[in-house]
């Protein structure tokens, strides 16, 4: 439960909860306050944001191609089956 | 080039693949097979496992493609069989990882540096920021789109904890919902959010230190 009034510190271990929107809306409420007046926390804040859509840009890994080609041939294989019912 | 991860796309791979289209069924293969062993591999003792149960996912999901109905998504329906194979298949190996082996997983330690704040004995701000953080904005534009910080990004979540990875890559790298990704880990509500935040901050220190070195 958030204190009304809380510290930084204790603050930043909230900052998924709140990104989640899963505060409830009392605790939300000091947490946005708090950001009014603190730049430390909201350079913070928009450090996790960044990071998030960061994260969001990589690309996906690619398949190797002897998984691919193994998947390849059970494809194949499930096909003429398929075919042959 | 951005990735596609339209499930729309997907349902249209599902219907040219029932009709025989092998290259269709790579399509979706490609997008999902590295992701399918990385979650696989939460739930079983070693990659080589990992990689049989995705494979044999794969031949459940064309077993069962004439039958699956379109009521949830291709993915939700795909990682669904793999959630489920992976978890038996970890349970034979008697190595599911229990969750007790959760909390020793995670470093119970403050997400950020303690250093980084006034003591809590501190006459006026306790618990108030020493110094404050760099804001991303601050910071040149190109810097923050640099081939560089996306390398340390990505080297970050490779070095997370194996679950607060899986989650992190499901959330913030896939764009799974926090409900689909509750339910293909089995995980709580809490769990997820405590892990999703233990991991974004792991990697935030990685972004933070990049600014910092930009602003030296």
């Amino acid at each position: 439960m958030t204190p009304p009034d809380p510290t930084c510190q204790e603050l930043v271990e909230l900052v998924t909860d709140y990104l989640e929107e899963a505060l409830p809306a009392d605790e939300r409420a000091v947490f946005e306050l708090h950001l009014t007046e603190c730049d430390g926390c909201i350079a913070h804040l928009e450090q996790m944001r960044t990071t998030i859509r960061l994260a969001g840009a990589l690309k996906p890994e690619d398949v190797a191609p002897e998984a691919e080609e193994a998947l390849r041939s059970a494809f194949r294989a499930w096909r003429e089956r398929a075919v042959g019912e | 080039m951005e990735p596609v991860r339209d499930a729309r796309g997907e349902t249209a791979l599902v219907a040219t693949l029932r009709e025989g289209d092998e290259d269709a069924f790579a399509e979706l293969v490609r997008r999902n097979h590295a992701l399918m062993v990385r979650v696989a591999r939460t739930f079983v003792p070693t990659q080589a496992i990992a990689d049989e149960v995705a494979q044999e996912t794969w031949l459940a999901v064309l077993e069962g493609i004439d039958r699956f109905e379109q009521r949830s998504s291709v993915r939700t329906w795909i990682f669904g069989i793999l959630a489920n194979k992976a978890r038996t298949r970890g349970q034979r190996e008697r190595r599911t990882v229990p969750v007790s082996a959760l909390e020793r997983e995670d470093d119970a330690s403050a997400t950020v540096d303690p250093d980084r704040f006034f003591p809590p004995d501190h006459p006026r701000v306790p618990g108030h920021w020493a110094s404050v953080p760099v804001h991303p904005r601050d910071v040149p534009e190109e810097r923050l789109e640099s081939a560089e910080l996306r390398e340390r990004v990505a080297r970050a979540i490779d070095d997370l904890p194996e679950r607060q990875r899986i989650v992190l890559s499901l959330r913030d790298v896939e764009g799974w919902s926090a409900e689909e990704v509750r339910n293909v880990l089995e995980l709580t509500e809490t769990n997820q959010r405590v892990l999703l935040h233990r991991a974004r901050s792991r990697v935030r220190r990685a972004l933070e230190g990049y600014l910092e070195e930009t602003n030296a």
